[in-house]
């Protein structure tokens, strides 16, 4: 398997507050991270180094083998940010206005749409089950629509690699577990690789492949199985917190 | 119904029209961005800024919108730099230079004591008072804004969505914000002829707070608050004429009309 993404080092701090110190990781195409640790810990910082959104410190990325600081293949990457809840209600966006977005980065100056790119905003969300909601403005939704519609803008570019910030909280467990499908289908049909920040070690052991456990510092990263050799994910994170695992899988 | 044909072929109402018409698309476009950016007060502070220009090239005897122009342009670039550099919020930056620009007026009038009159003029506009050069200026000023958010729209629009989502799409979100507040410094100078200094930001708000009553699409909320835009300016400019009534302040009135009305509308739909 290929590098997909190669982390080097990685320091990032606010201020004078060091949010991330030395991460390194060296994630597969096709691999399925599960991107854990507590609030602070630096999971979202992280994710959005990946993203371009945070110039890191020290250190060195590598992405689809360009260098982070000249990275341009913006449509390799889908995003879904975890401020969902942080919608404009009186923005008179319609649902397949939002998932449109997701085609921009295939696109230089001037940004022209044509009737091919409305075709894949259809295509897409028939794929995921809410052709219905197309006319509908995205502040009347509920969170579980607005999250699939915010799925649909990140996978309508066909990324290569997905990255999630938390996007289960929003979610009944009929959704949720709806949700983790969609993710496991893209996973294993497509070979998207994914990155998932959760907090739901449950979803990580049931359908991650790989871990990466931020505390500031890399605590873990490998395989599911090296982290928890029982299969039990919930309770290994439970012990992991009385006894902080330092392991590195390259 | 012969009052209307009979000031339709007064040049100076034909000129207020077209170059009123021009005007009033571009306001309603921008402000439509900068209402859902939470960023509508920045037209009342350039058009603050642009009370100082106006007395800065009345006291060096220059044309005033063309020592405006730069001189707003500049001021916009500065409010987003000070809210960037010295970490204070837009409001607070905008309230700085704002209160720069109208204390340059001040003292620039108390000092030359001669041009107080033309100054004075500017605040309330008249539009039926444009001149040629003033009208070609305005027309030619708006379609370049026009054709920017053309060329820019998707940019724009996710920009204002979503602007951190956007730079993950590589939009250049840095460079849109100075675009924005650019074309707003522009169009802040090509409206005071017609609503004057003291009423600008009604052109660019109200419309588009209009338009977000009914709409629940972005590309016929843009569409719709031109409409108004334009209809208001129309039938402001009519309206005042025949009334004798200030051009500036009925168009402004009518346009919280249609608010109003719009409003009533929204509350009826939704019962």
């Amino acid at each position: 398997m290929t590098n997909i993404i190669d982390v080097k080092n990685i320091s990032y701090s606010y201020g004078k507050t060091e949010a991330l110190k030395n991460i390194s990781c060296k994630i597969e195409a096709g691999d399925f991270v599960g991107l854990v640790g507590p609030n602070g810990g630096g999971k979202t910082t992280f994710a959005k180094i990946l993203l371009g959104l945070l110039p890191f410190d020290y250190g060195n990325i590598t992405i689809a083998d360009q260098e982070i600081t000249t990275f341009n293949n913006f449509q390799k990457i889908g995003y879904l940010p975890q401020k969902h809840t942080g919608i404009n209600p009186i923005f008179p966006a319609c649902v397949e206005e939002v998932v449109l977005l997701g085609l921009l980065s295939n696109k230089k100056y001037q940004k022209k749409i044509k009737g091919a790119d409305w075709q894949k905003v259809e295509d897409i969300l028939e794929n995921l089950g809410i052709k219905n909601l197309k006319g509908k403005m995205l502040s009347e939704l509920s969170g579980g629509q607005q999250q699939k519609v915010l799925l649909a803008r990140a996978l309508i570019s066909n990324p290569k690699i997905l990255i999630l910030d938390e996007p289960s909280t929003a979610l009944d467990p009929n959704s949720r577990e709806q949700f983790f499908t969609i993710l496991k289908d893209l996973n294993n049909q497509k070979k998207t690789t994914i990155i998932l920040i959760t907090h739901d070690t449950g979803y990580i052991g049931k359908y991650a492949n790989k871990l990466l456990y931020i505390d500031r510092k890399l605590v873990f990263f490998g395989k599911i199985k090296d982290f928890c050799p029982s299969g039990e994910v919930e309770s290994c994170f439970e012990k992991s917190d009385k006894h902080i695992i330092w392991h590195q899988h390259n | 119904m012969i009052d209307i044909i009979q000031i339709l072929q007064y040049s100076f109402i034909q000129k207020a029209f077209i170059s009123g018409s021009f005007v009033a698309i571009t306001c309603s476009s921008l402000g439509l961005f900068l209402v859902l950016r939470k960023m509508s007060l920045i037209g009342d502070g350039l058009s603050h800024v642009s009370f100082g220009a106006i007395a800065l090239g009345l006291f060096f005897g220059l044309y005033p919108l063309y020592v405006a122009i730069p001189v707003v342009i500049l001021s916009s670039i500065l409010i987003l730099k000070i809210s960037e550099k010295a970490r204070i919020y837009g409001d607070a930056a905008i309230g700085i230079v704002s209160a720069v620009g109208i204390a340059s007026g001040i003292i620039l009038a108390s000092v030359s004591r001669g041009f107080n009159v033309d100054l004075f003029s500017y605040l309330f506009g008249n539009i039926l008072a444009i001149s040629n050069n003033e009208a070609i200026l305005s027309i030619i000023l708006s379609l370049i804004v026009l054709l920017v958010i053309y060329f820019f729209y998707w940019d724009l629009f996710s920009a204002t969505f979503d602007e951190e989502y956007a730079k993950t799409t590589g939009i250049k979100t840095n460079f849109i914000n100075t675009l924005l507040t650019i074309l707003t410094a522009i169009t802040v100078v090509l409206s005071i002829k017609i609503v004057g200094i003291m009423l600008v930001s009604a052109l660019l708000i109200l419309p588009a707070v209009t338009a977000l009553q009914i709409s629940k699409k972005f590309k016929t909320t843009l569409f719709l608050g031109g409409i108004i835009s334009l209809i208001s300016v129309i039938l402001g400019i009519t309206v005042s004429y025949i009334l004798d009534l200030p051009p500036g302040a009925t168009i402004v009135m009518l346009n919280a009309i249609f608010f109003a009305l719009a409003l009533t509308y929204k509350k009826i739909t939704k019962n």
